[in-house]
């Protein structure tokens, strides 16, 4: 009997009414006690006895504290029991009727009945044992005064607030990281903008830039990645710089293309080019656009394109339709040639030999034969015979 | 009068069995072809063939030389014939043709004159007579007309006669 505590009968949040029923009382072990006429209340979490005379007498006891329990039948003048088996008491038990007592059972007796029904829904409580699935709050169990309690998350809903936190700490964490990534960009962009100034100033000749460290600057720039400004410009309307470098190409190319012949295809003299610049290389582009501005600006050489788009360079001076008819004098000696053979024979590149075959061939002065043995050129007999 | 063949210069030449891609070089190109053809075909009295035998046949495979004219140009060369009227494909897919190495037109003057000349004009001849009869005074012509081609090729001529078009001429 010391294991019940005093209550205020009120039910818990999470806590719910089973069964209730008038007219029970209780025997401690096998001794009537003053607790003779009651409201027995079970509910999820406590069996609770009320005084039905005096409300204000209200005592639970946790169903976690049963054992088990028993029926005991109704006889002559007596009403039907419950024994209900208890585990020994709690020492910081709150203060309950009974402080002590040597039995470790209670009888319940249903003086007006309903006992069938409310040990069946005390044996189903036992087994569900709802009471430690659900917890309840327990600062309301302990004493009438409320105390201004923290809430502590607990459940599902508490398990959701964690996550949810984790979350929020997360994204933090990310945006930290990212923070010096865009302090980062922004630097880069003022970089940039700086840069552009500078080869804009460059471009106005402001300031004492020489034209040297102009070149030097601009290759630091295209290294770096930021387009030259000046570049852009399409062939036609023409570049100071494009027109430099055509003026410097001529120089350049004069001696070797003698040498080879008057012709030089443009792979050959962006290769000679850039090795002599050895430092400030040529980009294959700003080669070209400085080759067509050539026949332009007047100079000793110029760009020419062939039907099969071979770029090459030719002097001024060098008249490929006459180098033709030496070519057909050649093929004509020999019967018939290809263009390695041919190649070989003047002492030119075979892909500048193919282009003055195919361009005889244009003027009607060879002919061709392809067959599996090759691509062989002869003299024109469909024109010259019958 | 079988003679033997006599192939031509180009015959000998290996550009000629590769199709030049020089439009003027090519015109004489593909007319050497066809008067070729046309000889070849003449000699060997062969009318017609088909686009397979005449890959093989030594008129487009030059065994000595070493050198095929292939299939994509013989086709152009025998697409010009057709223009010129040479020729006539037996069937739509073009596998088989027929050689006329004298044009319709050309059987049919020959014929016609050959029909003044003996005064035989308003009567009845069969084609036999026509090329075997005794009264055939150009030798020529008999000749000629016993090498008359296929049958295909009679009515040829024949509905170029029969035409509104084939009005007495000179």
């Amino acid at each position: 009997m010391d294991r019940f505590v005093w209550t205020n009968g009120l039910l818990e949040i999470n806590e719910t009414l089973v069964i209730q029923q008038r007219g029970v009382r209780i025997y401690d072990g096998e001794e009537k006690i003053k607790f003779d006429a009651g409201t027995l209340l079970l509910s999820t979490h406590r069996l609770i006895w009320r005084d039905q005379k005096n409300h204000e007498c209200c005592m639970a006891i946790p169903l976690s504290h049963i054992v088990f329990i028993e029926e005991q039948a109704a006889g002559i003048g007596k009403s039907a029991k419950i024994v209900v088996h208890l585990h020994p008491a709690h020492p910081t038990k709150e203060p309950g009727p009974f402080q002590s007592s040597k039995n470790s059972y209670i009888k319940l007796s249903f003086k007006e009945h309903g006992q069938i029904e409310f040990y069946r829904r005390l044996s189903e409580e036992m087994t569900q044992r709802r009471w430690e699935n659900i917890p309840v709050s327990q600062s309301i169990q302990t004493n009438r005064g409320s105390q201004p309690g923290r809430v502590r998350a607990v459940g599902i809903v508490g398990i959701e607030r964690k996550l949810e936190e984790k979350r929020k700490e997360t994204d933090k964490n990310i945006s930290e990281a990212f923070e010096d990534l865009s302090k980062l960009m922004i630097k880069a962009k003022e970089m940039v903008e700086l840069s552009k100034s500078i080869a804009n100033k460059i471009k106005e000749k402001q300031g004492d830039i020489t034209e040297d460290e102009t070149i030097r600057f601009k290759s630091y720039l295209l290294s770096m990645g930021i387009a030259n400004p000046v570049t852009r410009e399409t062939y036609g309307s023409g570049t100071q710089y494009h027109m430099q470098l055509a003026k410097q190409l001529a120089g350049i190319l004069q001696v070797p293309l003698e040498e080879r012949g008057g012709i030089m295809s443009l792979t050959e003299v962006y290769c000679l080019v850039n090795r002599a610049r050895g430092m400030e290389l040529l980009s294959p582009e700003d080669l070209v656009n400085a080759c067509k501005m050539l026949e332009a600006l007047k100079l000793p050489v110029r760009l020419r394109v062939f039907d099969s788009g071979v770029m090459v360079i030719e002097l001024q001076s060098h008249k490929e339709e006459e180098m033709v008819a030496s070519a057909l004098e050649t093929v004509s000696e020999k019967g018939s040639l290809t263009s390695e053979e041919f190649a070989k024979l003047v002492g030119m590149s075979v892909l500048l030999a193919k282009e003055r075959l195919l361009l005889a061939e244009k003027m009607g002065h060879l002919c061709r034969d392809d067959s599996v043995e090759g691509l062989r050129f002869y003299p024109n007999l469909f024109m010259t015979q019958s | 009068m079988a003679m033997s063949f006599e192939w031509p210069w180009q015959y000998r030449f290996p550009p000629f069995f590769t199709l030049q891609p020089n439009v003027d070089t090519r015109q004489k190109q593909l007319a050497a072809w066809c008067s070729l053809v046309l000889s070849f075909c003449r000699l060997h009295k062969q009318s017609s063939m088909t686009v397979m035998e005449a890959q093989e046949s030594p008129l487009f495979n030059n065994v000595k030389l070493q050198r095929k004219l292939p299939v994509e140009s013989i086709q152009i060369v025998l697409e010009e014939l057709r223009k010129k009227g040479n020729l006539e494909w037996l069937d739509k897919n073009k596998s088989s043709f027929l050689i006329m190495w004298r044009r319709p037109e050309e059987w049919g003057k020959l014929i016609y004159q050959w029909v003044s000349r003996s005064g035989q004009n308003n009567s009845v001849f069969t084609l036999y007579e026509l090329t075997n009869g005794e009264d055939t005074e150009d030798e020529g012509l008999a000749c000629c007309l016993s090498h008359l081609p296929a049958i295909s090729c009679h009515i040829s001529i024949l509905s170029w006669l029969l035409a509104p078009s084939s009005v007495p001429f000179n």
